[in-house]
């Protein structure tokens, strides 16, 4: 433990004294919000859109697991730039549990999404975003978005532990982003059609997004289901990271 | 000065392609962009006034737009890197001149922005778009496309200059992305219901260029929209291009 929370203080301090590192995933999920909300809101006019709570609750809910999923990827680049510095190197010798380094970077991950998410929602409620769930209901929405940021995270970080260089950075985007618009960003997953319709329906995103909205309009839809992948999802990613862990282990 | 302009061009060409890292992810992501937005948002066209049954047809223009806007990234990163490496200082040295350096430095751009313009054209061809302008339309979108290329090229090397870093022009990226973003790319501007947004798209140049594209595919001939889209193209390379000497002679000054 730690291991893990030094870790973590050292990676959001690295990351407050570089605002370089910082600003540019604060600003893409603000961005694609903006562009989505802003640019598509008269989608919510196409026959059969059955989303109850506003195209801006609609799209939310969508950007803020983009920003959790990818507030973990960005947190694995900083994991690959460790190694190819030198410093993840000196931590595997001198950390006495080294899956501490995997939970100090997870830490590190959650604390900086948790910061983007709060600019995101503000920015949400500004833009006069509808909220009908109740409290218990936004917990289930952040909830799914917390697990997702780890899952994004432990990805990330299992590449980032096998390659050990930036360069494996699109790698660890690219299967994000497409998993991420491969589900229903747009409209409802009825609202598709053709081979995207037929690839949503498979894509686990497509279960916790659909799950995200209905807490958003107050109207929770396939919870266990959302739940129960996000966590089938986080432990497969946890077994993906420990092993990336073993492999950078092994290679010296 | 033609003669050092080639030499320049043919060194970023050269350079550009020799490196499949470089030119591979900028052909290939507005491709996947476009197979899932066209479909993602095929529904749209379900909207009363929206121009075409075809998101694809809609949607196509936009891939060219993003394919130079990183064109822009990579004439500014190898200026940047040629900074650098003191290969800007170097050439000083020599008798080439400034303007030569920057018409022949965006060549690697223009050729990507050739050979994207191509691909693009091509895949939406072979998935069933239909220019509605016809052969001589298709050529004229081949030579928007690649005028789109060197203004956002052009600009790319402005921020080199103005930087003097690669992490420098990188970092501007999402500003130039989201200038994108915020047009006419996923829906006309008159469909556009947030009136913010709608405002902003109006008096973005891009959306004026996308349209001018658009138009050669979805609606036929239309001189507002081509004359808006070339005369904003022609104005970005324009102004780039000065903002760009005159940072090349701040830098040769500074060295």
């Amino acid at each position: 433990m730690d291991v893990a929370l030094g870790l973590a203080h050292r990676q959001i301090t690295v990351l407050f004294k570089n605002p370089s590192l910082f600003i540019p995933p604060m600003l893409f999920p603000l961005m694609n919000f903006m562009a989505f909300a802003g640019g598509l809101s008269r989608l919510r006019h196409v026959p059969g859109f059955d989303f109850h709570g506003g195209y801006t609750a609609f799209q939310f809910v969508f950007v803020l697991l983009q920003s959790a999923a990818f507030g973990g990827v960005f947190a694995g680049f900083g994991i690959a730039r460790d190694f190819e510095r030198g410093f993840a190197r000196r931590l595997l010798v001198s950390a006495p549990q080294r899956s501490g380094i995997i939970a100090g970077y997870a830490i590190a991950a959650l604390v900086r999404w948790a910061m983007i998410a709060v600019v995101l929602t503000t920015v949400g409620l500004i833009a006069g975003m509808k909220i009908g769930g109740n409290g218990v209901d936004l917990f289930g929405m952040y909830g799914l978005a917390i697990i997702f940021n780890q899952v994004g995270l432990l990805w990330a970080c299992g590449v980032a532990m096998r390659f050990r260089s930036v360069q494996a950075g699109p790698l660890m985007q690219t299967p994000v982003f497409m998993v991420l618009f491969l589900a229903p960003v747009y409209v409802p997953l009825d609202l598709l059609s053709g081979w995207i319709h037929a690839v949503a329906r498979l894509n686990p995103l497509t279960f916790i997004l659909e799950s995200g909205r209905g807490f958003i309009q107050g109207e929770p839809t396939q919870v266990a289901l959302a739940f129960g992948l996000a966590a089938a999802l986080f432990v497969v990613f946890a077994v993906w990271a420990r092993t990336g862990l073993r492999a950078a282990e092994s290679s010296g | 000065m033609t003669q050092q302009i080639w030499l320049i061009a043919r060194r970023s060409i050269v350079r550009t392609f020799r490196q499949p890292g470089t030119w591979i992810p900028p052909l290939t992501f507005p491709l996947m962009l476009m197979a899932v937005n066209s479909n993602g948002l095929r529904a749209a066209t379900h909207l009363p006034g929206f121009p075409t049954d075809s998101f694809l047809a809609f949607f196509l223009p936009f891939s060219f737009l993003q394919g130079a806007l990183f064109a822009s990234g990579i004439a500014g990163v190898d200026l940047a890197r040629d900074i650098d490496t003191g290969f800007l200082n170097r050439l000083a040295l020599t008798p080439v001149r400034g303007s030569a350096l920057l018409i022949g430095q965006i060549g690697g751009a223009v050729g990507l922005g050739a050979l994207q313009a191509c691909v693009y054209l091509g895949v939406g061809l072979a998935f069933g778009v239909h220019i509605d302008t016809g052969v001589a339309g298709a050529f004229l979108i081949l030579l928007l496309a690649v005028l789109i290329a060197t203004g956002w090229g052009t600009l790319g090397l402005w921020l080199a200059l103005r930087t003097g870093s690669s992490e420098g022009v990188q970092s501007q990226f999402p500003l130039l992305f989201f200038a994108t973003f915020i047009s006419s790319m996923n829906l006309p501007r008159n469909l556009i219901e947030v009136t913010w947004f709608r405002d902003v798209a109006t008096i973005n140049p891009v959306s004026y260029m996308i349209e001018g594209l658009r138009s050669l595919v979805i609606s036929g001939w239309d001189a507002q929209a081509l004359l808006l889209g070339f005369g904003f193209t022609l104005a970005m390379i324009a102004v780039s291009l000065g903002l760009a000497g005159r940072q090349l002679k701040v830098r040769m000054a500074r060295t």
